[in-house]
């Protein structure tokens, strides 16, 4: 008999994972993958147990990406495509109610969340708009982004009988759009409606900076040396810059809508070179924090001293977001302190020597955060008005 | 006859395959011909077709073809960070199965690229995908997946903000990974069947886009891996560098072989005579009129085939250089142009196959063929097909 069951074991596909019983060890498996494939037989193994169960395994798969690393939620997002792509071959439909109460639990994973949608809308076209009208808000982007765009649309054909509430309406979409497309198109109807919606404070925008430089950064070496402002900020002190020249902190206010920080018109321009751009921002208590910045340059961000992202890459490109250093910000103040590096380029689109940054929650929204500059509090992403400013490089 | 040669001496890189598949970015040779026979000369977006079938989104990657299956990457959402593969029917174009996969990496890059960007790779056992992303599944034929890796999780200073586009190279049970970058550069081999290094070399940092190709010497295969330092050769068994060729390099399009010469798109070609030692001398030749931008140059038949951006087609002696014709197309072109059964393909942007004879002394135009939609990576030739894809569809073009 024992050497029946050894023989079973040997000549089954899947020894490790071979039965539905086996869902939580082969859950437990994908997400004990690593780094460079390690855990990868086991995984495939696990993978194997969680496609072969068919229904059973949808579920606790959703489920198991709310804590899994983005490697391992790779894993779980291929075995639910391939978990309901079966079933749905095999002519048995998805359980609706349950895949609802899955997506509307806004604690699971957004990814999960999203795919469980899709998967029940395909199944349940009608269901769609009804679900997405209580998704303004929600942390999954995609979920929050189709959300808008109905919102947006029944907001501009508004159905028979209902009020003409639309300042309102676009109002709370505003609020709630964190994308760069959508916000700009509800702000352009707000306009249209007498609002002047500021989409540098929507977007959370730092625009108030202290600016130094330039600094050596001759073949790029700059990027690996720490000038006196990565040990200590001073906005009094004169530092040693580039060939010997003195260099000193001159404020920079930018009136830009998206917080273009231009170092070549607060330093002027320079090649091979570092500056450093530094703000303080208050926040109200202890909180985490995604610092995200736009760059055609090499940068380094640091929180209250410490370095929390680096890229060193020139002009390969930007968009909003480019990068992004997580980090949390202690309640009062905090420095914020940007590292920009240039290197020699000598194209025309080579010429760019500035950032955007904006501080934001992890969907990309607002944070009870203000900047201080000059002894002034003021929200994230305040404008003045560009007469208002001191004559000078701004 | 050269070609077939050529066929049966890569087909060695991969023993599982039959001579009529596509495995791989330009086919089973990595140079972009096919020995099929009765390939198509005519269609529209509605005639001549085997069978059209729909894609979830855009991909700049080619169709992979082995056996029975297509295999197609496409990436979508807002940020680009849904990535797709999809596996079709050669003989009906019925989607067998679509998996999904989130992005780990940065999906930053130029508007006209995308995350499905680099061509997958494929042998008896499944296709291996790579996307700009750095994500990188292997699934089988039923799109079990057999593993996945985040090279950007594994490797975080990958980057490249313009987006990455080399695409997969396979030699026997070994995906060749080339990860040129400003970050984290690096060139690997990685086991198929486990998803593992098998090495990994470090690379300049670079942006390159070009893709590798391997080349037979003896019992060694080597892997040529153009970037814009040059043409580096490296041991497919165990990474270990064998050569380098400086006088030329490159970071878009890629480089070609056939008989016993080295073909490099770098200032117009230079060719240059290859040795079981590597490429040696001089260059053989240097043919500045034969332009490139992104499509890669092409030899069928001792002929070489350029293609620049705004449609100048060279047709030059690929033993001499010596122009044989060019001609201007009209359009836009980025697919590098492909060849089977004395036909040349070469597709524009907006969906124009045009196809040329390959034996005749001028440009000798077959067939003007428009699909209507735009089409940015290079087309495959299998089972008597052609099949190409587009920012929303996978067309097989043939008889049925």
């Amino acid at each position: 008999m024992r050497r029946l069951f050894l023989i079973v074991i040997l000549v089954s596909p899947n020894p490790l994972f071979s039965a539905e019983a086996d869902i939580p060890a082969a859950l437990r498996a994908i997400k004990a993958v690593s780094r460079e494939g390690q855990g990868n037989d086991a995984a495939a193994s696990g993978w194997a147990t969680l496609a072969k169960s068919g229904g059973a395994a949808l579920f606790p798969t959703l489920e198991a990406m709310k804590d899994a690393n983005d490697t391992a939620a790779n894993w779980l997002m291929t075995a639910i495509d391939a978990i309901a792509q079966s079933e749905a071959t095999a002519g048995r439909k998805l359980p609706a109610e349950k895949l609802e109460a899955f997506i509307k639990d806004s604690t699971q994973s957004p990814r999960a969340r999203r795919l469980a949608f899709e998967w029940l809308v395909k199944e349940n076209p009608t269901r769609r708009d009804s679900l997405l009208a209580s998704f303004v808000d929600d942390p999954s982007l995609e979920l929050r982004r189709d959300a808008i765009a109905l919102g947006i649309e029944q907001t501009e054909k508004p159905s028979e009988g209902s009020r003409p509430t639309s300042l309102q309406r676009y109002q709370r979409l505003f609020t709630s759009a964190r994308d760069k497309d959508q916000v700009e198109a509800i702000a352009k109807s707000l306009e249209k409606l007498g609002t002047k919606p500021s989409i540098t404070e929507h977007f959370g925008y730092v625009t108030h900076w202290h600016l130094v430089g330039p600094f050596d950064s001759t073949d790029g070496k700059g990027y690996n040396v720490a000038y006196p402002p990565e040990t200590k900020v001073d906005l009094k002190a004169k530092l040693k810059g580039k060939d010997g020249n003195e260099v000193a902190w001159v404020p920079f206010v930018t009136t830009d809508r998206y917080a273009t920080v231009d170092l070549n018109k607060g330093l002027d321009k320079h090649k091979f070179a570092a500056a450093y751009a530094f703000a303080t921002v208050q926040a109200e208590k202890e909180q985490p924090v995604e610092i995200r910045i736009a760059s055609q340059n090499a940068v380094q961000i640091f929180l209250n001293g410490q370095r929390i992202f680096q890229r060193e890459e020139y002009h390969h490109g930007t968009r909003m977001d480019q990068h992004i250093g997580r980090a949390t910000l202690k309640a009062g103040a905090n420095e914020l302190l940007v590292k920009v590096c240039q290197n020699n380029q000598d194209q025309s689109w080579a010429q760019a020597w500035a950032i955007q940054c904006r501080l934001c929650d992890f969907t990309g929204g607002g944070l009870p955060v203000s900047q201080v500059a000059e002894g002034k509090t003021m929200k994230l992403g305040f404008t003045p008005d560009p007469k208002e400013l001191p004559k000078g490089k701004n | 006859m050269r070609t077939m040669l050529l066929l049966i001496a890569s087909l060695a890189f991969a023993p599982t395959l039959s001579a009529g598949d596509w495995p791989q970015f330009r086919g089973a040779t990595g140079l972009g011909f096919s020995e099929d026979k009765n390939l198509p000369t005519e269609w529209s977006k509605d005639k001549g077709l085997r069978w059209k079938a729909e894609l979830p989104s855009r991909g700049l990657s080619g169709p992979v073809i082995v056996g029975d299956r297509v295999y197609v990457t496409c990436s979508s959402g807002t940020r680009d960070d849904r990535l797709h593969v999809l596996a079709f029917d050669v003989k009906t174009g019925k989607e067998l199965w679509h998996r999904q996969l989130a992005a780990t990496g940065s999906t930053a890059c130029h508007p006209k690229t995308c995350m499905a960007a680099p061509t997958p790779a494929a042998d008896a056992n499944g296709v291996y995908a790579l996307f700009a992303t750095g994500d990188l599944a292997a699934f089988d034929r039923d799109g079990n997946l057999r593993w996945y890796r985040s090279l950007v999780g594994d490797y975080p200073a990958v980057s490249n903000q313009v987006g990455m586009a080399a695409s997969l190279a396979i030699a026997k049970d070994r995906l060749i990974v080339p990860m040129d970058n400003a970050g984290d550069s690096f060139l690997a081999a990685i086991d198929t069947k486990t998803g593992k290094n098998l090495w990994k070399i470090d690379r300049p940092r670079d942006i390159n886009w070009t893709t590798p190709i391997l080349r037979q010497v003896g019992d060694v295969t080597e892997v040529l891996f153009m970037s814009p330092k040059g043409l580096f050769a490296y041991d497919v068994a165990t990474g270990k560098e064998r050569w380098t060729y400086k006088q030329g390099g490159g970071s878009i399009p890629s480089p070609t072989l056939a008989g016993g010469m080295l073909f490099l798109p770098t200032n117009g070609v230079t060719a240059v005579k290859l040795t079981d030692k590597g490429a040696v001398g001089d260059a053989a030749w240097k043919g500045t009129g034969l332009t490139t931008k992104n499509a890669s140059p092409l030899v069928y038949d001792g002929r070489i085939y350029t293609v620049n951006e705004s449609g100048i087609v060279t047709c030059a002696e690929a033993d001499t250089g010596k122009v044989i014709w060019k001609e201007r197309l009209k359009g836009v072109f980025s697919a590098s142009p492909i060849a089977g059964d004395n036909k040349l393909y070469v597709v524009d942007e907006a969906g124009t196959t045009s196809v040329l004879r390959t034996d005749s002394e001028a440009m000798d135009i077959l067939g003007t063929n428009a699909i209507g939609e735009e089409v940015l990576g290079t087309p495959a030739i299998a089972d008597g097909a052609l099949f190409i894809r587009t920012g929303k569809s996978l067309f097989c073009v043939g008889k049925k």
